[in-house]
Formats: C-alpha cells, structure tokens, sequence
C-alpha cells in the first residue's frame, strides 16, 4: 500500500504544482483589430477567478479562445500542462472545460431533462455504444438529476426548455455545464439579465460549487464577483490591466480609475 | 414531450392501416372493374409513403432539406434493374442486401461531402449531386439511357426451392409494401426516441451547442444521411418492381420535389405525417388528373392552401386539433375577419374602436 501511495504522490505533485489553466502571450486578431492582446493568464486548482472589463475589453474572446470557439492568432493555452490551443472546441470539451454562453443557448424544444441527459451523456462516454447498456442510461439519468436538483430546476424536468422562464433558462445553461462533469468552468455572463433575487441566489450555487468545480467567470454584477471570485483579472482593451486576489483589486488605484470609475460613469448617466 | 404524441395519433393510425390493410375486400365493391388499377395505386401509395418517411429523417428530424434525395430513391430502382438477370427472377436474398450496401456506400461519399454544409448550400450541393447522376444514367449506355432498363422478373423469394412469397402477384406484393412501411415506421419511431434521436433533436436545435458539449455533430448527421438513404433506396427498389423499370425519371429533381411536398403536406419531423402526406399527395394529384389536363395548377394551389391553414400539415391537424383558442390565432382566419381599411386611416380610426366596443 505504501509503494503505491508513494507512487501516486510522485505523480500528483507535479500536477498540483502546474496550473490548471494557463495561457502565454495569448492574441487573437480580427483583421486590424487586436480583441485579445498579449494575454498571460493563470487559473490555479481550485480557484474561482473572475474576469472585468469594460465592454470591447475582450473578455468574451478570451473565453471564446479557451474554449476552442476559435483559435488564437498567436500564444499558448496549457490546460493541465498540455497544449490545447488550435483544438477544435468539441474536443476541448471532451476534456473537461464546459463553458456556458453570453446568450442563452439551449435545446428548446426539449425538455429540462433531456436537456442535461445531452449534457451528461457525452461526458459519460460516447452514445452508439450506449445503446445496448442499461446501466449507462441509468447513470445519465442519474446525473442529469443530480444536476437539476443542484440548480433547483427539478420541479421543471419534464416542461420543454422554451417553456420556462428566463431565469430558468440561465439556470439549466449552469446545471447543462455542470452536467458534463468538467474539470473546469467557464460561465460568460452567467447572471446577465437576471433579476436581483434571482442573481444572489446563482451566487450562492456558484459559491457552493467552488470547492468542486474551478470556475473562469465573467460577470458585470460587482457584489457576486467580490462575493465569488479568489482572484480578479481586468483588462482593458484586450489587454491585462491587473491581475491579482480579489483584495488587492478591489484596492487596487489604477483599477478603480480605469475601470470602475468609467463604469460609475457609465451608470451614472 | 417530443415524439410522443396523443392517443388518438396511434388510434387513428392502426385505424387507417387496417382500413388499407382490407383494400382488397372493399376495393372491388367501391371500384368495381377498377379496383386492380386501384390496389396498384395503393401500392405505389405506399412504396412513396416509405420514401417520404425516410426523407422526414433528414429533414423533419435532423433539419437537412435535401433536395437530392431522389438520388437513392433512383440509386435503389437501377441496383436492382442492373444487377438483374436477363431471364430469371434474382434471389430477394441477394438484392436486398445489395441495393442497401451499394446505397450506404453512396449516401456515405455523398454525404461525407455534402454534411458540413448549412441550409441553401445543402440544398444546392445535394441537388447538385441527384443532378449528376440523373445526367449520367440519362445519357450511359449501360443504363439503357433515357428509356431507362426493363426487369423481366421481379426477385425471388424462396428458401431451398420452396416460394415463400409470390411477388408478382400484386396482392402479394401490395401486403410486403404494406409490411416494408410499418416496418420502416417502427424503425424510425424506435430511432427517434432513442438517445441517438435525442442527439439528433439536440443538432436541429442548436447544433452549435451540441459542438460546444463535445458532440461531433457531422458524425451524427453523417449517419442520419446514410440510414435516410438505405430507407429511400428499398423504396427505389420497391418502385422498380412495381413498375417492372427503372427509369431516369426516378431519380431527377422533379422526384426528389414531390417527395418533399409531401413531408410539408403531411408534417415534417413526425414519421406518421409524410406517411399520411404521401397518401395526400397521390389522392389529389389522381384527382386533379381526372379533372383537367392543367391538373398541375390545382395541386399547386392546394398545396399553398395546405401550408396557410395547416402550418404543421396532416400531422399537426391531428397532434393538435384545432379549437377555438388556436383558430383565433391563425394568420388566415385573421386576414378573412380583417376589418376593411378602404377608408382613410383618420377616418378609420373612430370606426374601429366603436366597433371593438360593441364586440
């Protein structure tokens, strides 16, 4: 027992030593226009980070480029320590990034649950072989449930996607993500458009979700980003302006001129 | 839920198949000397209902428009013309298998080809595709050319010497038609509510985010594409039987135009509607035949009228009979009730909101 807990240390340490997410002069360009600039970006094990910006900043870009939406212009994206720019975003998926959109972006005609079961099917091993084992639907079905019931959509199971509220919506984009087991999350906008009850009540599912699930977040709500986030990174017209833990962003002089005093302003008028 | 309907869809259907499963008890008594021509029209009836059924795959399921998919329906009628002996029936043994290999293997180049494209492009592209092969047996030497190949024999079906099935007695094979279609139907309702199905509704969504989940959505499509082909060409191959040819015809746009018609006619992405369409289709277009020579008239202007009353064709009129609530919705109701605008707007306006009081 001993040689193989020594043995599993041996292997685990490097991992817990690399990031879970890291990307290297990161660029992406649409014909002259720079969105994303020279990027270095660092997620560690564990950590919900949290992504601010004035809109055009890039941050939407920035996911699209982890996600494999899109390839980088220029740069280096390691997840786990392997490169993964310039994969196609189905197979970044397959390896355990799940991302939700800016915009809902669900299966309308079906039902809450079928919804999840897509979700949680393609995670637990591909479909054609599926067919004949029992045992595998049942696990899907199990975790599509699981995952409704994380986000308080039980009760909705069966009522088609398109039939639910607004708020709903949002909701089962976060429990679609969850369902597929990632290893890593990344939720453009999960809020965007929610109401304030609704908005403190996914802060607190995010919030209890941290310690399992590492979290990418861009959000414009400020109270669930310092609630949520471990560390803050904000950029500016595609580039980082500030990088660091959510305290010294929230102190941090430059941040507050550059972007929370233009968005103050923005507000304001 | 999706594909699953009311009660009355599956009443209704074993009704109607029982009603034609006995065409031959009460066809003579309504048809007279005609009822042979009649039962071959029901045949023909149902070899394009099974057509359109495996056409609903690709369009109603997985939201492809082909218009090429005659090109599989033609594909199954000449395999089996060609491969033919000159003067002895072919084994059914040898020629299912073979018109559906030969046809997988072209719905699997064609739609390798044609399944990353969207919308008009897969229009044109599978279009362009039933084009090319229309032109190639139209003018080939070894496809008999515009006159297409004659089959001397319609295929065997017998194990060890003994006949099991005499298709050409046209009762005979009107009962294997009849077999073929709710086979396909089973087939297809089982497909549509399996996972796979599933996936398939997902892609018709919103394909993009089955990409974004981890699903290689053309790899689904792909096989889609290849199971809609094999179903059309044993619809192909049926025709070619029934006709005792294959003929180009079979395989031209024109084909391919008329068994979507009956998709829209019947209700896309239903199974049972093209089924019900097809019949729809055959029933008027025989009708309008015998009305006048510019019967193709009629039956455009009834299938415009189809589409703005029956938005969701036969399918939809059945899955969600119409009531009060829904009448009150329907943009032509709407127009019919419209309340007459000849006089100026200004003048109008009083008139209007008088009237919505007194209602």
């Amino acid at each position: 027992m001993s040689a193989t807990t020594h043995h599993d240390v041996l292997l685990e340490t490097p991992l817990l030593a690399t990031p879970l997410l890291e990307t290297k002069g990161l660029t992406r360009r649409f014909g002259g226009l720079v969105a994303v600039n020279d990027v270095d970006f660092t997620l560690r094990q564990g950590e919900i980070h949290a992504i601010l910006g004035p809109n055009g900043a890039g941050k939407s870009t920035l996911i699209n480029l982890l996600s494999g939406e899109f390839p980088p212009s220029e740069g280096e994206i390691l997840f786990q320590g392997q490169p993964i720019q310039g994969r196609k975003a189905r197979q970044i998926a397959r390896m355990g990034i799940g991302r939700s959109h800016q915009k809902t972006n669900i299966f309308p005609r079906l039902t809450c649950l079928q919804n999840c079961q897509l979700a949680a099917r393609i995670h637990l091993g591909g479909v054609f072989g599926s067919w004949r084992s029992r045992h595998r639907a049942l696990e899907v079905d199990q975790r599509a449930l699981e995952v409704l019931e994380t986000c308080q959509l039980v009760h909705r199971a069966h009522t088609p996607a398109s039939a639910m509220s607004y708020g709903e919506q949002r909701q089962l984009q976060i429990a679609m993500v969850l369902a597929t087991a990632p290893k890593l999350m990344l939720l453009d906008e999960p809020m965007a458009g929610m109401g304030r009850e609704e908005t403190a009540q996914v802060t607190e599912l995010l919030k209890g979700l941290s310690d399992r699930y590492p979290l990418v977040l861009i959000e414009h709500d400020m109270d669930s980003v310092f609630r949520l986030a471990d560390r803050i990174t904000v950029m500016v017209d595609g580039c980082v302006l500030e990088t660091g833990p959510t305290a010294q962003i929230r102190a941090s002089e430059r941040v507050r001129d550059v972007y929370l005093g233009r968005h103050h302003e923005e507000s304001a008028a | 839920m999706l594909h699953r309907y009311p009660k009355r869809v599956v009443i209704i259907m074993l009704v109607l198949t029982a009603f034609v499963a006995i065409f031959p008890l009460w066809g003579p008594l309504v048809f007279g000397a005609q009822s042979d021509f009649m039962m071959e029209k029901m045949t023909l009836m149902l070899i394009l209902a099974l057509f359109a059924m495996s056409l609903d795959l690709l369009v109603g399921i997985v939201g492809l428009v082909s218009l090429g998919h005659a090109l599989f329906f033609g594909l199954g009628a000449y395999t089996l013309a060609l491969a033919s002996p000159a003067f002895s029936p072919a084994a059914i043994w040898w020629m299912m298998p073979l018109v559906m290999l030969i046809s997988a293997l072209a719905a699997l180049v064609v739609g390798f080809l044609v399944i990353r494209t969207k919308g008009i492009f897969f229009i044109m592209t599978t279009l362009a595709f039933g084009q090319m092969l229309y032109y190639f047996v139209n003018t080939s030497r070894h496809t008999g050319g515009t006159d297409g190949v004659f089959i001397m024999f319609r295929p065997s079906v017998e194990i060890g010497g003994t006949v099991l099935l005499d298709l050409d007695n046209p009762l005979t094979f009107f009962y294997v038609c009849l077999a073929m279609v709710v086979v396909g139907y089973l087939f297809l309702r089982w497909l549509t509510r399996s996972f796979y199905g599933q996936v398939l509704d997902g892609i018709h969504d919103n394909e993009h985010r089955m990409e974004a989940l981890g699903y290689a959505t053309s790899h689904y499509k792909l096989v889609a594409f290849v199971i809609s082909g094999v179903m059309a060409s044993l619809a192909g191959m049926l025709a070619a039987m029934q006709y005792g040819f294959a003929n180009p015809a079979q395989l031209g746009w024109h084909t391919s135009g008329e068994v979507l018609m009956m998709l829209i006619l019947g209700g896309m992405g239903t199974i049972f509607g093209p089924i019900l369409g097809a019949f729809a289709y055959e029933i008027l277009q025989h009708t309008f035949e015998h009305m006048t020579t510019h019967w193709p008239i009629l039956m455009g202007i009834t299938i415009i009228l189809a589409v703005l009353v029956l938005p969701r064709g036969i399918a939809g009129l059945i899955i969600d009979p119409p009531n009060r609530e829904s009448l009150a919705k329907s943009p032509l109701l709407k127009w019919l009730k419209r309340e007459p605008t000849a006089t100026p707007p200004e003048a109008a306006k009083p008139a209007v909101s008088t009237t919505s009081k007194e209602g």
